[in-house]
């Protein structure tokens, strides 16, 4: 029960000049109900990468499998696999389209053959998972905020009850307080369902304190991947791919230049913070 | 990548021909057509199918190109053709089961698959030759007169390379949007007719709003940019007729009178 | 001298609901004072909702005031004679950089400004060439702007807001769309116009992390501004920050939290640079 990249390839506008490589040789195990964030700069490959997992496009070289099935084998149930492995793209307005918010979550699980009611049933228990107060039900979608639309957006893909949720930059053009908002949502959500949740971004510092496991991507290659505080060690490499690691590891790793015995290893400012006093603390004395 | 679609057909090259006035090679392509229904015999058609030869040469678009715009009219001309070969009333030279091909029916025919053939790569060439918004440069410039009728040219303009520069922009919105609905289990494929229009409207819904977000915007953004109709404008890139243009046009004429005499002496 | 003075701004439109009759009235802006020096880097901060871009369109005439006088460089906006003037005193760079560019050649798109003011050919390629060198974009004047990176298009639109000379420039979250490289890219290119061609700036934005660059800042909440001082004066007030739904940089959120418990340092630190400085005296 896991998703199994093995030796993945993908090529844009293939046999044309204007082919252009954008995955080599991915191979990669998503066990189940991890916490995934896929990092990487635009045109670096990690939007296609999700495409290829439920199936939206089709690899040229290797083989994905999905619960042990090669997802791309000739009479794989395709729109099954969307429904198992949902994938929710980077702008709500290129989704909703109904004329209030419950029909609209109800979309997905209407394709899905489900009946009227086991649809509607769905789509309430989503929106409720989402914390969208009931008000909004039967407003139009597009009168919402940015914060709120996400949220739709998201519970049109819960509603189809998922196995794995994938997140193409789910804060991408909204403000401090709505990217908060949607990102512990999604934390939630994982803690009260234990889906696996890969969160495409190219901020590290948004995922940094949710994720258990980073993959950096660049230029169709995986680069890194690791746990989040392994990962941000090699600050420096991420820094030349136009990545950056949080603040927190600079000013760690500056002071540790600077001869302050502080472990760099630091992500969250509470851990920095107890770190430092704990360094100068031990360094008063002597000095 | 749709965004790499190119509209129209420009065909990248330095030549003469790409370099003339937009107008120049309108009006030409106009006269060409005008041309091929005075001279409609032999003699006229050789000698237009010799010009088009030249013009071809000069443009340094591989030949290959302007038959491409051909296959899209294969239909039309095979209809044509038929009809003419087999409705033609004369001297019968053919006939099996009801059908009589006469004489005159393959004459008539042969001219007007020869017609098209020379009308479509005639303007395949002025298509391949001057880029879209050159070709509304010209437009405007040369509808310019009309103006005094009330007619909105600048507008028309105006909107028509606005057209070119997001049509491509929305391909690319339009295959997005439907990967995010074909990820919630939408089918764009299967089903009858009826259908399909109904799975169109989760596709054609997010398009048209966001269609109208970018018009809203880009309507903003060209006031702030002090945009206020045709009438005060300068032009960065005004079309300016020089020596090359005035001997195209002298060349075009010459042909023209070529033509009408070859249609007065053949016929 | 004065650029942009607001005085007891207001700003109100209607709601409608769906069919179409009143639900209500909205004040967007509420007695807002502004007053900008020629040559000034300021920044706007607010979370969507704020009144910032609501504001910002003030300031090029695209909206008029319901209360209040606006003046650009001493005209009244509200004043349909200065219209054209203001607008081309007042640039403006919008959002979406997609919306917004209208040439399918990147000069041509660049040229648009001043073709509508009706400068003669000669000087609008001067203007265009000028333009496209100040936010580092010439070699690619002949693409088409369907062919640029999101940040590559923003400075396109602000080379088309350039080439119309103006005093000031206004720009409304002109990094919100990008990642991380356009969003260094574009503020750049803002940078170098305030500084080495001396024009006027008012950047509009949510990013904290932008704003440390600027003479002074401006806050905004429910129409209101919040705040305002210079970058270091906002960002030693963190607790405040926080009350507006602002995201403070993690350097400055560090320092204050070490400051709580009890490490001596200076208020409003803004870079790691400053952080490490003070912690390892």
């Amino acid at each position: 029960m896991a998703i199994i990249l093995d030796h993945v390839g993908y090529v844009y506008e293939k046999g044309t000049a204007m082919e252009t490589c954008a995955l080599k040789d991915i191979s990669l195990v998503i066990p189940d109900g991890q916490f995934i964030g896929l990092i990487g700069h635009t045109g670096s490959g990690k939007s296609t990468l999700v495409q290829l997992l439920n199936g939206l496009a089709q690899p040229v070289s290797g083989t994905i499998y999905y619960n042990g099935e090669d997802i791309n084998e000739p009479g794989y149930n395709k729109k099954k696999l969307r429904s198992q492995v949902g994938l929710v793209f980077q702008y709500p307005e290129h989704q909703l389209f109904e004329a209030d918010v419950f029909s609209d979550v109800c979309f997905g699980p209407r394709n899905m053959g489900l009946d009227r009611k086991e649809s509607e049933l769905r789509a309430y228990t989503a929106l409720k998972q989402v914390g969208l107060e009931d008000e909004y039900f039967y407003q139009s979608p597009f009168d919402l905020s940015g914060g709120q639309k996400r949220r739709v957006a998201i519970a049109g893909v819960l509603a189809m009850r998922p196995e794995v949720l994938i997140l193409d930059e789910p804060t991408a053009g909204l403000d401090p307080k709505g990217r908060n908002e949607v990102l512990d949502l999604i934390a939630s959500l994982r803690e009260a369902t234990g889906m696996t949740v890969i969160l495409v971004s190219h901020s590290m510092e948004d995922v940094a304190k949710y994720v258990e496991r980073i993959i950096v991507m660049n230029g169709g290659s995986v680069m890194q991947d690791d746990e989040p505080r392994r990962v941000f060690a090699h600050y420096e490499e991420l820094e030349r791919i136009g990545l950056a690691a949080p603040q927190v590891t600079y000013i760690m790793q500056e002071l540790k230049k600077r001869g302050v015995p502080v472990r760099t290893d630091a992500i969250t400012i509470e851990e920095a913070r107890d770190e430092i006093l704990r360094a100068l603390g031990q360094q008063r004395p002597h000095g | 990548m749709l965004r790499d679609i190119t509209l129209g057909q420009y065909y990248q090259a330095d030549s003469v021909i790409h370099r003339l006035d937009p107008r120049v090679k309108l009006v030409a392509t106009m006269i060409f057509i005008v041309s091929l229904f005075i001279a409609d015999n032999f003699m006229g058609y050789l000698w237009g199918g010799l010009c088009l030869f030249c013009v071809i040469r000069l443009s340094k678009v591989p030949f290959r190109f302007m038959v491409k715009g051909m296959k899209a009219m294969t239909v039309l001309l095979v209809v044509a053709v038929v009809f003419n070969l087999f409705l033609t009333p004369g001297e019968p030279v053919l006939s099996f089961w009801r059908l009589t091909v006469t004489g005159e029916g393959i004459r008539l025919a042969l001219m007007m698959a020869v017609r098209l053939v020379f009308l479509i790569i005639g303007s395949s060439v002025m298509t391949l030759t001057t880029t879209p918004n050159h070709l509304t440069d010209g437009l405007e410039k040369l509808m310019g007169p009309l103006r005094v009728l009330h007619v909105p040219v600048h507008e028309v303009a105006m909107m028509m390379a606005i057209a070119l520069r997001f049509i491509p922009i929305l391909l690319e919105e339009t295959d997005k949007i439907m990967k995010a609905q074909i990820a919630r289990g939408a089918d764009f494929e299967s089903g009858n007719l009826l259908r399909k229009v109904r799975a169109m409207v989760p596709l054609l819904v997010p398009l048209f709003i966001s269609a109208f977000r970018r018009a809203n915007d880009l309507a903003m953004a060209m006031e702030a940019r002090c945009y206020r109709g045709g009438e005060y404008r300068t032009r960065m890139k005004p079309l300016v007729y020089h020596r090359r243009d005035r001997i195209a046009y002298g060349i075009t004429l010459i042909y023209l009178t070529a033509c009408i005499c070859f249609g007065r002496i053949f016929s | 001298m004065k650029i942009i003075e607001a005085k007891n701004l207001i700003f109100e439109y209607i709601r409608r609901d769906a069919e179409g009759s009143v639900e209500g009235i909205t004040r967007a802006v509420d007695e807002v004072d502004l007053d900008v020096e020629q040559g000034d880097f300021i920044a706007i901060l607010g979370h969507n909702g704020s009144g910032k871009s609501t504001l910002a369109k003030h300031l090029n005439a695209i909206l008029y005031p319901t209360e209040g006088t606006v003046w650009v460089d001493g005209k009244d906006t509200s004043q349909e004679k200065h219209l054209w003037d203001i607008r081309q005193t007042a640039g403006m760079v919008f959002q979406n950089p997609d919306n917004q560019i209208i040439g399918q050649v990147v000069e041509e798109d660049v040229g648009f400004g001043p073709e509508n003011m009706g400068v003669p050919t000669g000087e609008i390629w001067k203007r265009v060439e000028e333009s496209l060198r100040a936010v580092d974009m010439y070699e690619y004047r002949k693409k088409s702007p369907n062919r640029l990176s999101g940040g590559q298009k923003q400075r396109v639109s602000i080379a088309g807001v350039i080439a119309m000379h103006p005093k000031c420039i206004i720009l409304d979250e002109p990094t919100a769309m990008l990642d991380p490289d356009g969003r260094r890219e574009v503020l750049r290119a803002v940078r170098a116009l305030n500084e080495a061609e001396g024009i006027t700036v008012v950047l509009i934005t949510h990013y904290m992390e932008e704003i440390i660059h600027a003479d002074k800042a401006i806050v905004m909440d429910k129409g209101h501004i919040a705040m305002q001082g210079t970058p270091r004066e906002i960002f030693s007030q963190v607790e405040r920050l926080k009350e507006l739904r602002l995201d403070v940089p993690q350097v400055t959120l560090l320092a204050y939290e070490l400051k709580k418990n009890g490490l001596n340092l200076p208020d409003g630190i803004l870079t790691c640079e400053e952080l490490t400085e003070a912690l390892c005296i």
